[in-house]
C-alpha cells in the first residue's frame, strides 16, 4: 500500500473521444430502421471515456489500496480467510468450463454435470449427509434454501409450524433467513460456557417449533458438545436441526454433521473449500440434507446412470428453483479442485491445523487480552477489549492499530454475546512466522494501550485514509458520482 | 498435497505451547461417540500436474465447445477485452474479504462506488446497490422490496419474464403470503395490455416485466409503468441482457421504480450459469428498502475523501430478522469485472457493441425468416435475440442442427405451452456474417 497515491474516480479523468477498446467493423449490411417502435437513448450520459493505459493504471493503483490474503494474515473470525490456490483459478477459467452455456443440451455438457455430481458426492462424504444441492449462491442463500426445505417437509406432514429457535450467539443471517422463510424467531440464551443452554432449549422446544438453527462450532469457536442430546430434543418434538456450516473448517475429516443428528446444513465453499472471497463474493452455499428431505430439493437434480448424466425436473415435492441455472459453477469447479488436491488426509489436516493455529494464538495471547469464555477453542478464539478499556482503548483502536503493524484486523464486535469482541481465526494455511508476527503485534498493542493509548486512538497511521466518518456517510448518503453542474 | 505452511518442528513446538500431546488432543471436546474414525472415502491427493490432467479430461467431456452456438436466454457470449481478465486476476482484488475495514479496502470500495454510478447511468435511476447474486434472485428481491414498500401482497409477473426467474420469484414468495399472477403476451411478443389492465387492482404491489423480454422483444415500459402507477403499484423492470441498456432508453426514464437484472454480459464468461452479477437500482425514495450492500462516499478524520459500506442498518448483521434481506455478500469480483469492462468499452464502445448486436440479430432474423416455412414468431422490436417459428418440431430440428455442429437456439415449447415449434435465437457481436449465413444455410437443409 502506497500511502501517497491518490486515485481519482474514473469519471474525473474521463475526456470526450477517448476509448480503450474497438470492435471489428460491422460485417453485415447496416439496417436503418433498427428497433422500430422501441425508444432508443441518445447516449449514456457521463459514461467514462479513457484509454487502455489509463484503465490499467487506474485498477492497478486501486488494487494497491487493498489488503488481501495474498499479502498476509487475514484473521477475520468466522470468515475463514485461507490461502486461495492459484491452479484452481486457472482451471475455473478453462475454456471448456468458462465457455459453456447453461442452456446447452445435457449431452453437450457432460463434463460440467460430472463436476457438479462429483462435488455433491464429496460433500456428502465430508458432511455425512445423503444429498447436496449446489444451487445456492452464498451461505445466506443456503440458509434460506435449507429453511425452505424444512418448511416443505413440515407442510408435507400437514403443519409448517411457527417458530425457529436460534442461539443468541448466531450470525445475523440465521434469523433473517428464517424470517424470509415465513417463520418467527425465538432466541435461545447461551450458558456460561457460551454454548446452548439445554434448560432454555427444553422450555422453548415445543411442537410449534419447526427447527433449531445451530452453528457448530459456534461463533465463539466452541464445539457444542451436547449436540447429540440437542438433536434428540428437537427430533423428539418433530422439529429439524439446521446447521450453519460457516465453521466447518474446524470439523473436516474429524466429525461429520450428519453423524451428530443434523438434518440440513449449508457449507460455504468460499470458506472451507478455499475459493476466493473476491472482496465480498461470489460465494457458494451448497445445502446438504438427510434422506427425509431429499424429495424437496431444488430442481433440477442431476442423475447419473452408467456414467451418463441427465437433469431431473420431474420432482413434484421440490421447493422449486432458488436461483437460475446451476449455482455459481466456476466457484464449484474451484472447490472440486481443492478437494482433489487435498485427498482424504489433506481434508482432515484442514481441521487439525486450523485448530492448532487458533489454539496457538489463544494460548499466546491469554493474559494479555480478556477471554470471556474459557471453553476449549476450535478454529477460532474470541478475545475482548475488557483489559484495554481500563486505559480508554476499545476493540476498534486495537483493530485499527493492527493495520499499522501490516496485518488485517480480526472480526470486531461479533458475536453479540461478547462485548468489545475481537474474533480471531487464523486458518490452517498460515505459517508460524505469520502467526508469531500477529501475536507479537497484539502484545505490542496491549503494551501501547497502557503506555501510549493516543497512538491507538489515532491509528491507522500508514494508510491513505484513516477513520472514515461512517456516521456522516449514512446521514448524508452520497452513493454515486455526479457531474458538477 | 496440501497448502499447509507448518514444518514438523513448528508443529511440535506449537503443540508444546498449547499443552497438547498430539493434534488429536485438540479435539477432546468432541464426544468420542460421534468422532469420525479413519479416513474419508475421497480420491487420493493429486499433484498440480495430475489435477490439470484430471480437469482437462473432465472438461473434454463437454462437447458444447466444438459447436457454433446461438444460445442466449439470460446468458450471453460477448467479447471480453484482455484487460478485464488481466486486471481482475490481481490477488489484491481476488483474495480480500468484504471491505469492513475501509482503511485497507479503498480499492474495492472505490471500484464499487464506480460500479454503482455506472449502473445508475445505465438504468436512469438515482441509486444502485453493490450487486446481488444474479438476475433471478434480483427479480425475487425486487418483488419482496415492492411488497415492503407498498404493504401489498399481489404481484403481476409477465409470462415473458425469464421462466427460471419466474420460478425463483415463486420459490421466494410462497412462504410469505404474497401471491403472483401471470400476465400473458400478445402476437407482438409484448405483455398483453388488456390482460394486464384486468389484473391490476388496489392490492397489486408491483408489475414485473422483463425488457427485452425472454423472447428478445422490447416492452413498452412507459405504458406499463403508467398502468402500474395508476393503481399505486411499483413498476419493476427486469433486464436480463444488460448490453441492451447501452442502446435502449434507460428504464428509469420510462417510469420504472426499480430496475434489476443480470449484468453477466459485462465481461463475465457464460461459465455454465455462474457466478453472475445481479444488479439493482431504484428511485431515491425507496433507498432504505433496498436489499444488499451499498457503498457511500465520506471523508476521513483529516478531511480526505474515502469510501465506506453504508446504510447498514438495513442489513441482517445489525437488524437480524427485521433486515430488508438476508443477503450478506455481494458479487464483488464479478462487479469488478463488469466495472473494468464498462470503463474499457466506455461511452462509445459500449454503445457500438450493443448496436452491432442489434444489427447482427436483425440480419439473422431476416435471413432465417427468408427460409421457406420459417417465420418470425413475434412482431415486436427485438434487441439481440428473437423467436422463430419452424415447420417441424424443435427437438428434431435441434438434433439435426447439432449433427452439423450447430446449437441453433433454445426451444420454447417446454416452458411456454401452446407456443408451437418455436425457438429462441441469439446473435451477439461475436457471431460473424459467415456464421450467421452458415446457420441459415444449414437450417434450410435440415428443414427441406
Amino acid at each position: 500500500m502506497i500511502k501517497e497515491i491518490r486515485e481519482p474516480l474514473i469519471f474525473e479523468i474521463s475526456e470526450a473521444g477517448k476509448r480503450a477498446s474497438e470492435l471489428p467493423p460491422l460485417d453485415v449490411p447496416t439496417k436503418k430502421d433498427l428497433l422500430t417502435g422501441a425508444p432508443l437513448r441518445r447516449e449514456i450520459g457521463d459514461f467514462p471515456e479513457v484509454s487502455e493505459t489509463e484503465i490499467t493504471r487506474h485498477f492497478t493503483r486501486l488494487s494497491q489500496k487493498n489488503y488481501c490474503v495474498d499479502m498476509g494474515l487475514y484473521p477475520l473470525g468466522s470468515c475463514t480467510m485461507k490461502y486461495n490456490p492459484k491452479v484452481n483459478e486457472r482451471l475455473a477459467a478453462h475454456p471448456a468450463f468458462a465457455g459453456s452455456h447453461p442452456l446447452a443440451p445435457a449431452d453437450l455438457i457432460q463434463g460440467n454435470l460430472e463436476v457438479l455430481k462429483k462435488l455433491e458426492s464429496f460433500l456428502c462424504e465430508i458432511a455425512g449427509m445423503d444429498a447436496f444441492t449446489l444451487q445456492p449462491a452464498a451461505g445466506a442463500h443456503g440458509e434460506l434454501t435449507g429453511m425452505m426445505l424444512i418448511r416443505a417437509a413440515l407442510e408435507a406432514r400437514g403443519n409448517a409450524r411457527k417458530y425457529v429457535l436460534i442461539p443468541d450467539s448466531a450470525h445475523g443471517t440465521n434469523p433473517s433467513s428464517a424470517h424470509i422463510c415465513g417463520y418467527t424467531v425465538k432466541e435461545i440464551k447461551s450458558n456460561e460456557k457460551g454454548t446452548i443452554d439445554l434448560a432454555s432449549l427444553a422450555q422453548e422446544m415445543t411442537e410449534e417449533v419447526a427447527a433449531l438453527m445451530v452453528t457448530n462450532p459456534n461463533t465463539i469457536g466452541v464445539f457444542e458438545s451436547d449436540i447429540c442430546r440437542i438433536a434428540e430434543m428437537v427430533h423428539a418434538k418433530g422439529g429439524f436441526v439446521y446447521m450453519d456450516g460457516a465453521n466447518m473448517n474446524a470439523l473436516t475429516g474429524i466429525v461429520r454433521p450428519g453423524d451428530m443428528g443434523i438434518d440440513v446444513m449449508h457449507i460455504n465453499l468460499h470458506k472451507t473449500f478455499s475459493t476466493p472471497h473476491g472482496g465480498g463474493g461470489p460465494g457458494s452455499g451448497p445445502v446438504g440434507v438427510k434422506k427425509e428431505l431429499m424429495p424437496f430439493l431444488p430442481v433440477p437434480v442431476i442423475v447419473e446412470k452408467a456414467g451418463r448424466y441427465t437433469l431431473d425436473f420431474n420432482r413434484p415435492g421440490s421447493i422449486g428453483r432458488v436461483r437460475a441455472y446451476f449455482g455459481n459453477f466456476s466457484v464449484i469447479v474451484r472447490a472440486l479442485c481443492y478437494i482433489l488436491t487435498l485427498g482424504p488426509k489433506g481434508v482432515r489436516e484442514i481441521a487439525e491445523f486450523a485448530v492448532l493455529n487458533a489454539n496457538y494464538i489463544r494460548r499466546s495471547l491469554e493474559g494479555e487480552y480478556y477471554l470471556k469464555y474459557t471453553s476449549a477453542s476450535m478454529h477460532e478464539c474470541v478475545f475482548s477489549d475488557k483489559f484495554q478499556k481500563e486505559f480508554g482503548v476499545t476493540n476498534l483502536d486495537i483493530a485499527k492499530r493492527l493495520i499499522d503493524y501490516g496485518m488485517h484486523p480480526p472480526t470486531m464486535s461479533f458475536p453479540l454475546i461478547v462485548h468489545g469482541a475481537l474474533m480471531i481465526e487464523p486458518t490452517e494455511t498460515e505459517s508460524r512466522r505469520d502467526l508469531d508476527m500477529f501475536i507479537d503485534a497484539m502484545k505490542a498493542i496491549a503494551k501501547e494501550a497502557k503506555e501510549n493509548p493516543e497512538i491507538l486512538h489515532a491509528a491507522p497511521h500508514v494508510t491513505y485514509v484513516s477513520r472514515l466518518d461512517e456516521v456522516a456517510a449514512a446521514k448524508f448518503p452520497v452513493l454515486r458520482w455526479e457531474k458538477k453542474s | 498435497m496440501s497448502y499447509l505452511s507448518l514444518s514438523d518442528k513448528d508443529k511440535a513446538e506449537m503443540l508444546a505451547r498449547v499443552g497438547a500431546a498430539s493434534v488429536g488432543d485438540l479435539f477432546c471436546c468432541i464426544p468420542e461417540a460421534v468422532r469420525f474414525k479413519g479416513l474419508l472415502d475421497l480420491p487420493a491427493a493429486q499433484s498440480e500436474l495430475e489435477l490439470i490432467r484430471t480437469m482437462d479430461a473432465v472438461g473434454g467431456k463437454n462437447a458444447y465447445g466444438g459447436h457454433l452456438s446461438f444460445l442466449g436466454g439470460g446468458a450471453y457470449d460477448h467479447f471480453i477485452p484482455t484487460v478485464v481478465d488481466y486486471l481482475s486476476s490481481r490477488g489484491e482484488f481476488v483474495s480480500p474479504y468484504t471491505p469492513y475495514q475501509p482503511e485497507v479496502s479503498q480499492g474495492t470500495l472505490q471500484l464499487i462506488f464506480e460500479f454503482q454510478t455506472l449502473i445508475c447511468q445505465l438504468t436512469g435511476l438515482d441509486v444502485a446497490n453493490d450487486s446481488l447474486y444474479d438476475g433471478s434472485t434480483g427479480a425475487a428481491e425486487a418483488v419482496l422490496m415492492a411488497h415492503r414498500v407498498t404493504s401489498r401482497s399481489k404481484v403481476l409477473l409477465a409470462r415473458s419474464l425469464h421462466p427460471q426467474y419466474r420460478e425463483v420469484v415463486r420459490t421466494y414468495i410462497k412462504n410469505l403470503g404474497v401471491e403472483s399472477v401471470e400476465v400473458g403476451f400478445g402476437p407482438d411478443g409484448r405483455i398483453d395490455k388488456a390482460e394486464l389492465t384486468r389484473s391490476l387492482d388496489d392490492q397489486t404491489a408491483a408489475v414485473v416485466t422483463q425488457s427485452p423480454n425472454f423472447f428478445g422483444v422490447v416492452e413498452d415500459l412507459q405504458a406499463l409503468s403508467e398502468a402500474a402507477h395508476g393503481v399505486k403499484a411499483l413498476s419493476v423492470a427486469v433486464v436480463a441482457e444488460a448490453m441492451s441498456l447501452a442502446l435502449l432508453e434507460a428504464p428509469g426514464k420510462l417510469g420504472a421504480d426499480i430496475v434489476t437484472g443480470e449484468a453477466q454480459s459485462f465481461g463475465i464468461p457464460v461459465s455454465f450459469g455462474g457466478p453472475y452479477l445481479g444488479f439493482m437500482a431504484c428511485k431515491k425514495e425507496f433507498l432504505r428498502q433496498m436489499p444488499g450492500r451499498i457503498t457511500g462516499q465520506t471523508v476521513d478524520k483529516d478531511g480526505r475523501r474515502g469510501f465506506v459500506l453504508t446504510l447498514s442498518t438495513r442489513e441482517q448483521h445489525i437488524r437480524r430478522e427485521r433486515a430488508t434481506s438476508n443477503i450478506c455478500s455481494n458479487q464483488a469480483l464479478c462487479a469488478l469485472r463488469a466495472t473494468i469492462f464498462m470503463e474499457t468499452l466506455g461511452k462509445q464502445g459500449l454503445r457500438e457493441m450493443a448496436w452491432q448486436n442489434a444489427q447482427k440479430a436483425a440480419y439473422a432474423a431476416d435471413k432465417l425468416a427468408a427460409i421457406p416455412g420459417v417465420k418470425r414468431k413475434f412482431t415486436g422490436p427485438v434487441f439481440n435475440e428473437f423467436a422463430v417459428e419452424l415447420p417441424k418440431p424443435w427437438p428434431a430440428v435441434d438434433a439435426a442442427l447439432r449433427a452439423k455442429g450447430i446449437v441453433g437456439g433454445y426451444g420454447l415449447g417446454a416452458e411456454f405451452a401452446g407456443i408451437g415449434n418455436a425457438a429462441l435465437v441469439c446473435v451477439t457481436e461475436l457471431r460473424t456474417k459467415d456464421e450467421i449465413d452458415r446457420l441459415a444455410r444449414t437450417l434450410q437443409e435440415v428443414l427441406s
